[in-house]
């Protein structure tokens, strides 16, 4: 059971787990940086990883009393073939608060929850052209891993048959 | 993927100089840590100048540094100034890509060029410095 409520001195930013009261600001953040409004899903998401679920990690990173981030993730075994490892879903930064350390904060705290949980190894997927999250990822030292997502348009596979 | 000289030369450059921000390193200096003629890395230094990556510093104790922002420039920025990195920036045309089986190929390469973008575009300086780094200590270890 992860009870995370960690406050950073040096940054000012507290880590905590996700509560009732935060859901409508993250939709508002993720729809704010996506452009998509997604309340059903993150209503959704909020429901199965928030709390302290054992191995579901919904965070979010306050910062003068406003939510600057939040960070998705949990523990998943032998998804597409791979050992149980951490997964991170989702990271979403306010932009007004770039580059202040926030995702780097969200994203030790849930890689500690993970290795605390016996996992060795965390996964993400990125769409290609988002290179701001990528590059973030990046810098945290995550390179390309063994597998490689594929898709195809049902559309075109009908068409194809 | 295989990177043209001039490029690699170049990546090795900027990440030597932006590895010292406090110094400046002759061209001397990087050509022999990187056993190149002094001839292509002056043309290649020269290059990055006018990308506004590196700067000359005159006068005694002279050389060149990094001038760029580590947190920003990317090695495509980089590998950009030498050579385009998709087949599809490179241009020309090759016998048989009019043909149906030329057009599937170039899905196929497509595919790959797009992954070799966004890699190269989502690694910055400051990470390749952080890469070389548990490089490093991975390499200690092993020979320890």
């Amino acid at each position: 059971m992860a009870n995370i409520n960690e406050f950073h001195e040096e940054s000012g930013i507290t880590v905590r787990n996700a509560c009732d009261g935060d859901l409508l600001r993250i939709i508002a953040l993720d729809g704010q940086i996506s452009g998509i409004n997604k309340q059903e899903y993150w209503q959704e998401s909020f429901r199965r990883f928030s709390g302290t679920k054992d191995g579901r990690h919904f965070l979010v990173a306050e910062k003068d009393g406003h939510i600057a981030g939040f960070i998705v993730g949990e523990i998943r075994a032998w998804e597409f073939g791979s050992p149980p490892g951490g997964w991170v879903f989702s990271l979403t930064v306010d932009p007004d608060t770039r580059l202040g350390g926030v995702a780097t904060i969200m994203f030790d705290t849930i890689c500690r929850c993970f290795k605390q949980a016996g996992v060795d190894k965390v996964h993400t997927m990125i769409d290609r052209s988002n290179i701001t999250v990528m590059s973030f990822f990046r810098s945290q030292g995550m390179m390309a891993g063994s597998s490689i997502p594929l898709e195809i348009d049902l559309s075109e596979r009908e068409e194809s048959s | 993927m295989k990177l043209q000289r001039s490029s690699r030369l170049a990546l090795y450059s900027v990440l030597e100089l932006a590895s010292r921000p406090d110094e400046q390193l002759s061209a001397s200096d990087i050509a022999a840590k990187f056993d190149v003629s002094l001839n292509h890395l002056a043309k290649v230094l020269r290059d990055l100048g006018r990308a506004r990556m590196v700067e000359a510093v005159r006068g005694a104790g002279g050389g060149y540094r990094f001038c760029g922002n580590a947190r920003r420039t990317t090695l495509k920025d980089v590998v950009e100034v030498f050579e385009p990195i998709t087949l599809h920036d490179a241009g020309g045309y090759e016998p048989g890509d009019k043909t149906d089986f030329g057009a599937s190929l170039a899905v196929v390469l497509g595919e790959i060029d797009d992954i070799a973008v966004a890699t190269l575009d989502s690694i910055t300086i400051e990470t390749m410095l952080k890469l070389t780094n548990r490089v490093q200590k991975q390499t200690a270890l092993e020979t320890a």
